[in-house]
């Protein structure tokens, strides 16, 4: 076996056959080209701390440990199945950053997920089904959670002193001290001209592109909104 | 699939450094070398501070007063008191705030979760909110552990790559703003630590009988975490000393449980979507052990996720006979009610799931009366005397 021709897998045992390999190439280089990729990763080894220390490998068939070995022996197969099968266990929690080598396992879960959402590929749309709505919130109201999104059929495992708060959302809303806390519909009173400018960050920096790839009518109705703000404000992209 | 080795052998033959990035340097030092560089500008500590030493050594400054809260939408969105203590213990303690409008979430809980972002817009979102707290000559208060963890990320990158900070600071000449970051960036948790003797010396409330469990929260003490506060008086200096600072000055026994460095269960994602996780991890792997382990009356905890998790978990596994069933607070709800904090008004705990009320006894606190009281309050909007409750109805 050279150098050239070597296999990490049989072929038959490395799963996505069907994948051409150039493509799973492609997004590898996608993953390496990032500029966080030198700072994440600097070989391993192999002392399972990582796996240790891992939620999610503790619930799931997930390791940071198999992450940061198939990214450093550029085991493409692997890394391909990886963003396609594991990558949305992580916990994102960093306890992988005990690392005695310097890496960031977690740090690169995130570099893959984003190379999974620019691309589309089929995990990131699974994992993404029912998050339209938080994308929404956070992109267009400036906050993550707001009040409102405390619906009782929506969590339902947090019990009944939940499931009261909507009952008397607008009251408890105002009955808080602090005056730009008084809102349902976002976390807290966001100024319109700082929403215009998050709206700005979101369409210069590419954010927004990624989201038509993973859910192509949220894309377009964000869009619409910030582009029409951005033009009653007079700001040029 | 051909494994593509000639990229790695190349770099070794042609001699290419392994170079350990992992910033031990001190990122106040590197700050002000590239602000006289002219890339950025650093907005200084310009009040009274207090001394602090991060785990890699490093003197930490934590002003004291004239502070920009950068608020936290999980905070203010499902937990409130969380935030309304906060604001409270700094007015009791009589320091000045400014809470502003202008301000967005760091956006890093849907980045963690989704990853429908990338490090130019989060950088650009972390500095288009410091330019705020800049421009307003207040210094930045940060309020959820992973908007502080975050932050640290972005100024590490933004530290170490001269694209990004060419990008971001192109992005922010748009917006007519400067590329501003602030000498340190500071948690509400280190504020309170490095205030709690003055904290201590304000408690109304006998806390003496209290045991708690804490929790440290992961984007506080493991993203960047040279950078986090550790003291050799607490745990020897082999964790970190937030929280725990405050609860022994404050009285209270803290006590240990194995799984202490073990993630909530938050998980971002998981959290919203697949909370099946969240809920079995936060119950089987803290909240089961610190019961059998240490039997608390309350987990203190100092971020957003994490007592959202550790409230919100209990009552499904309540519901499978588990041991659950433990008040969680943030360390700021829990200061502001030694301190004479109303547990509604104020520390909102109307908002929380697990069992309150036996801690808030414990404390002598007539949660009865003081939730009639707070109905009281409910009343006066409803029949509409006045629209809005504000700081003088809740310190009434």
């Amino acid at each position: 076996m050279t150098k050239t021709d070597a296999h990490y897998k049989a072929p038959e045992v490395a799963g996505y056959a069907d994948v051409a390999p150039e493509e799973k190439l492609a997004l590898f280089e996608q993953v390496k080209a990032d500029i966080r990729f030198g700072d994440y990763l600097y070989g391993c080894y192999e002392c399972g701390i990582c796996v240790g220390a891992c939620p999610s490998a503790k619930f799931y068939d997930f390791s940071p440990r198999r992450i940061a070995q198939a990214v450093a022996r550029q085991d493409v197969d692997l890394v391909y199945q990886q963003i396609q099968e594991d990558i949305w266990e992580c916990s994102q929690c960093f306890s992988c950053l005990r690392c005695p080598r310097g890496n960031n396992p977690g740090g690169l879960v995130t570099i893959m997920r984003e190379v999974a959402v620019r691309n589309g590929l089929a995990s990131a749309k699974k994992a993404l089904v029912g998050y339209s709505r938080i994308i929404y919130k956070i992109m267009s109201t400036g906050t993550q959670v707001s009040p409102d999104m405390l619906q009782r059929d929506a969590f339902l495992d947090w019990g009944p002193e939940t499931a009261d708060v909507p009952d008397h959302l607008d009251l408890w809303r105002r009955a808080l001290p602090a005056e730009t806390m008084h809102t349902t519909t976002s976390g807290w009173s966001v100024a319109d001209r700082t929403l215009v400018e998050l709206y700005y960050i979101w369409l210069q920096t590419g954010a927004l592109d990624m989201i038509a790839e993973v859910d192509s009518g949220l894309h377009s109705i964000l869009q619409e909104l910030m582009e029409e703000r951005l033009e009653e404000e007079g700001i040029e992209l | 699939m051909t494994i593509p080795v000639d990229a790695l052998w190349g770099d070794k033959a042609a001699g290419a450094p392994v170079v350990d990035r992992r910033s031990l340097a001190d990122p106040r030092a590197e700050l002000l070398a590239l602000e006289a560089q002219g890339e950025l500008i650093v907005q200084r500590i310009d009040r009274e501070a207090v001394s602090v030493r991060t785990k890699y050594g490093r003197e930490k400054r934590i002003q004291k007063a004239h502070l920009w809260h950068h608020k936290s939408c999980g905070q203010c969105g499902h937990i409130p008191g969380y935030s309304t203590a906060i604001f409270w213990v700094m007015r009791k303690l009589g320091y000045d705030y400014h809470d502003p409008a202008d301000q967005t979430s760091c956006t890093a809980w849907n980045y963690y979760a989704s990853a429908t972002s990338n490090p130019a817009a989060q950088a650009a979102v972390a500095v288009r909110n410091f330019a705020a707290a800049y421009e307003s000559g207040y210094f930045p208060l940060i309020h959820c552990g992973t908007s502080y963890g975050h932050y640290k990320e972005v100024r590490e990158e933004l530290i170490h790559h001269p694209e990004l900070r060419a990008q971001v600071r192109d992005i922010m000449a748009g917006l007519g703003k400067p590329l501003v970051l602030p000498e340190e960036i500071v948690h509400y948790s280190e504020w309170l630590h490095a205030l709690r003797d003055e904290i201590a010396a304000k408690r109304v409330r006998d806390t003496s009988g209290i045991v708690a469990t804490v929790h440290p929260a992961c984007h506080y003490h493991k993203i960047v975490e040279g950078d986090a506060i550790y003291d050799p008086d607490i745990y020897g200096g082999q964790r970190t000393a937030v929280v725990t600072g405050l609860a022994q000055a404050l009285g209270v026994e803290v006590r240990d449980y194995s799984t202490w460095f073990d993630c909530c269960g938050f998980g971002f994602r998981h959290i919203l979507v697949q909370r099946d996780f969240t809920r079995s991890f936060a119950t089987l792997r803290k909240i089961e052990v610190m019961k059998e382990e240490a039997a608390p009356d309350v987990v203190l905890t100092h971020d957003t996720g994490c007592v959202t998790t550790l409230d919100k978990s209990q009552f499904a596994a309540k519901a499978h006979q588990r041991n659950v069933g433990l008040a969680v607070l943030s360390d700021a709800q829990f200061a502001a009610l030694a301190m004479g904090a109303h547990p509604y008004r104020v520390c909102q705990l109307h908002w929380h799931s697990a069992d309150y009320r036996p801690l808030l006894e414990k404390m002598g606190i007539d949660w009865q009366q003081a939730w009639a009281e707070f109905q009281s309050d409910l009343r006066r909007l409803e029949s509409g005397e006045k629209r809005y409750l504000d700081w003088d109805d809740v310190d009434g």
